[in-house]
């Protein structure tokens, strides 16, 4: 006999950190061969089961059935395998998306659909000052768009696996169930080709939210974005509105390398015609992609995969909306100013805190809106402050830090104490490797280093 | 000229219509003819500038689509689009204005020659990049679903278009979803300087919807009344809800690509043949005359009508002021 082989809590997906051991489908003693399903595991995207990948006998189980936070890579189980089981390797993984069911999409608009198309709206949920509950991002998107399409039944989803997977990252659950197919639209793989229609849709006084499963494929549809709904506006003296929101995670991700972990945000904050936001709490994601729903101007909206697990207060209510340009203080300091968006907003309130131990009162300005921006939030925290430093995940060339370096020369030229020192994402396509990825990315580390050299601190 | 193409209720006698509808026919692309020569010439004399894609030769196509469509049916096309302006019942002065670049321009002097719309009128653009009116069509298609309006959008788009990516993933869409869209391709020989022959695998483009199940149609598009039977007949499949439906118009432009194309690429003879025997407007003219509906008078009275409106509004055109400096900073956005 050889010494059992532990079976370890699997990662499903990229950024799975831990999940819940939902059941187990073989008890202690069963034999299993490679492929027989062990258990299920849950994560806050899926639902995955687990597979032997040796073949013996289920010795022993070592998290029981509903355990919740399971660690990624503790033992979970052994397996007793005989003399010739082969070499002994750790849990199975599965690919991150199982087949979804087949689409049975046709004739999307046929005059007898399975389901009532448009549901009474729940009653009213007033806005209590100061009322919050503690959401995800995921989920506080998810109900900034359940709410707008109840109160306009122009609004609706489309996207790659929007509506019968429930959203490639779980953003979209539930929608499908109360809106039917004909607002929360599957589509083909097909970015440029949905872009479009979205925008034709538009055109004709729809109000689409086109989801891509990730903003690295909507450089497949750049050109619609661009040329269609950010220009048409302009070269029609006024005459075209184009209300739509395009949304999905920007940014790197974990471990997917180049082609599936860049930011945007310089991108198409570069354009005039488009308004472009990137939140970083759940209560900002949620008013911002409200707001961005009833804008009637085209609007990017950069969410963030890391971010999706992370809870937050929201405030409560149907009302709750956080306008569009307008920078808030995360944290309010006195001696650097650091600016950032998105997920580096976290990472920034993070060195705040290990500042504090430097003697260093850092204040932290989410920016929230990239275009337009908040330009006199910025200034009026560096008139204070007398410092800048600014932090993005995307290259440093022609970047937002760019944008806000020139700002400074240009309206608080004689505020500054020193120069502003931008924190970018490394000049490279992203690596793969776990260790070179880390490098290519602004870390707290180098957000104090920062801090602390424009305090002129050692 | 701002009245109305649109098919009236009630109205038959497409292979063989009224004379009032021949008449319409021809003075409608007369019309055409006249501003395109008009522009034409004007670009020559410095007055407009940038691109400018002229329609003449292919006058039967828009003028027959138009007619087999109804209020509310909408229209998105190429930057080849001053005809399918005036056909969509425009005001000339609008679109020579903007040829102009003036402020009495349907874009207020901002789009130019490609860019213009009338959301009156339901013509959607005018738009300057090969193929991307393809998935705008298919979206309004898409809206007129959304609502179960029973309206149609008809997606004009060309030989060289026709071979863009976003094409095919518009078809699939339409089609899987049944969208009421017409597909029309103006086939006019050229993708700018290349032949359907030197670009394209096939050279059928109405067969083109094939891997996806939508149904196409050549169609001599020098024929006005051949466009209207075909129009009809896919206009009528869209608004029926059974989808997407393409027609190849066979047609040919008279002039270059753009303003600076020599054309070199095409023999003198071809060009000569095609306006001697196969002009659109000349065969209505013949039509008129041989049903005793006008004589050679009549026509001639018809043309300097035609002249007179097309003359006042190149007088309109250079008369109108250029935007006010001011202009430069609106529009891009709707202040919230």
């Amino acid at each position: 006999m050889q010494r059992p082989i532990e079976v370890l809590m699997p990662a499903m997906s990229p950024t799975m950190k831990e999940g819940k051991l939902s059941r187990w489908l073989k008890n202690a003693g069963d034999k299993v061969k490679p492929g027989d399903v062990l258990a299920e595991i849950e994560t806050d995207k899926a639902t995955m089961e687990l597979e032997a990948a040796d073949e013996g006998t289920l010795a022993e189980i070592l998290v029981a059935a509903g355990t919740e936070g399971v660690k990624v890579n503790t033992p979970i189980a052994r397996l007793a395998t005989g003399a010739a089981a082969t070499a002994p390797t750790a849990a199975a993984s599965r690919p991150e998306f199982p087949p979804a069911p087949p689409a049975t999409a046709k004739a999307l608009f046929s005059p007898s659909p399975g389901r009532p198309v448009l549901q009474a709206p729940p009653a009213a949920v007033p806005n209590v000052p100061g009322e919050t509950a503690m959401l995800t991002v995921r989920e506080a998107l998810r109900d900034a768009m359940a709410e707008e399409m109840r109160r306009d039944p122009n609004v609706f989803l489309m996207g790659e696996e929007v509506a019968e997977y429930q959203g490639a990252y779980k953003v979209s659950q539930g929608l499908l169930e109360e809106f039917g197919k004909k607002r929360v639209v599957d589509t083909p793989i097909t970015e440029m080709g949905f872009a479009g229609l979205g925008v034709g849709a538009a055109f004709a006084g729809l109000r689409p939210i086109v989801e891509f499963m990730t903003f690295n494929f909507a450089m497949q549809a750049i050109d619609q974005i661009i040329n269609s709904a950010a220009k048409t506006r302009y070269m029609s003296g006024g005459q075209m509105d184009c209300p739509i929101v395009f949304r999905g995670p920007n940014g790197a991700a974990s471990r997917v390398a180049a082609q599936h972990s860049q930011c945007f945000a310089s991108w198409y904050a570069h354009c005039p015609g488009l308004k472009v936001v990137a939140p970083y709490s759940a209560a900002d994601a949620k008013g911002l992609l409200k707001s961005a729903i009833r804008d009637p101007n085209p609007v990017i909206f950069l969410e963030h995969e890391m971010l999706y697990g992370q809870s937050f207060d929201v405030p409560t209510g149907p009302e709750h909306l956080v306008p569009i340009g307008k920078a808030r203080i995360a944290r309010a300091g006195a001696h650097v100013t650091i600016a950032a968006f998105s997920l580096m907003v976290g990472t920034a309130l993070k060195a705040a805190e290990q500042l504090v131990a430097e003697g260093i009162d850092a204040e932290i300005i989410d920016l929230r809106s990239l275009r337009p921006l908040d330009t006199a939030t910025i200034v009026a925290s560096v008139k204070k402050t007398n410092r800048l430093v600014t932090i993005e995940e995307g290259w440093p060339f022609a970047g937002i830090g760019a944008e806000l370096a020139a700002l400074m020369m240009e309206q608080a030229f004689d505020d500054l104490d020193a120069p502003v020192t931008r924190l970018t994402g490394v000049d490279v396509p992203m690596p793969y490797a776990a260790n070179l990825e880390k490098l290519a990315l602004p870390q707290v580390e180098q957000i104090v280093a920062a801090a602390k050299a424009v305090c002129y601190r050692r | 000229m701002a009245t109305t193409k649109r098919k009236t209720a009630g109205e038959t006698g497409v292979a063989s219509p009224s004379p009032q509808v021949l008449l319409r026919y021809y003075r409608d692309m007369l019309m055409i003819r006249r501003f395109e020569e008009r522009a034409g010439q004007m670009y020559g004399m410095g007055l407009i500038g940038g691109f400018c894609h002229l329609y003449i030769g292919q006058e039967a196509v828009v003028v027959g689509v138009q007619a087999a469509l109804e209020e509310g049916d909408t229209v998105v096309t190429s930057y080849r689009d001053h005809g399918q302006m005036l056909a969509a019942g425009m005001d000339p002065n609008g679109v020579l204005a903007e040829l102009t670049g003036r402020r009495g321009g349907y874009s207020k002097g901002k789009g130019g020659s490609m860019h213009m719309f009338s959301r009156e009128k339901n013509f959607f653009g005018g738009h300057g990049i090969v193929g991307a009116q393809v998935p705008i069509g298919t979206g309004l298609a898409f809206a007129h679903g959304y609502r179960a309006n029973s309206r149609v959008s008809i997606t004009f788009f060309g030989d060289g278009a026709a071979n863009q990516g976003q094409v095919y993933e518009s078809f699939n869409m339409a089609s899987l979803w049944r969208l009421p869209v017409v597909y029309v391709i103006e086939n006019n020989k050229y993708g700018m300087g290349t032949s359907v022959e030197r670009a394209s695998a096939t050279i059928d483009l109405y067969t083109r919807g094939g891997a996806h199940g939508i149904p196409g149609k050549p169609v001599d598009g020098m024929d006005v009344l051949a466009v209207r039977a075909a129009a009809d007949e896919a206009v009528a499949h869209a608004r029926a809800g059974k989808g997407p439906y393409i027609l190849e118009m066979k047609t040919y432009r008279y002039r270059g690509h753009s303003m600076s194309d020599p054309a070199k690429y095409r023999a003198k003879e071809e060009l000569d043949r095609m306006r001697q025997e196969r002009d659109p407007i000349d065969r209505v003219g013949k039509l008129l005359i041989e049903g005793g509906v006008v004589d050679e008078a009549g026509l001639k009275k018809i043309d300097k009508e035609v002249r007179d409106i097309v003359l006042a509004a190149a007088e309109f055109a250079q008369n109108s002021a250029e935007p006010d400096q001011s202009e430069l900073h609106t529009d891009a956005l709707i202040e919230t």
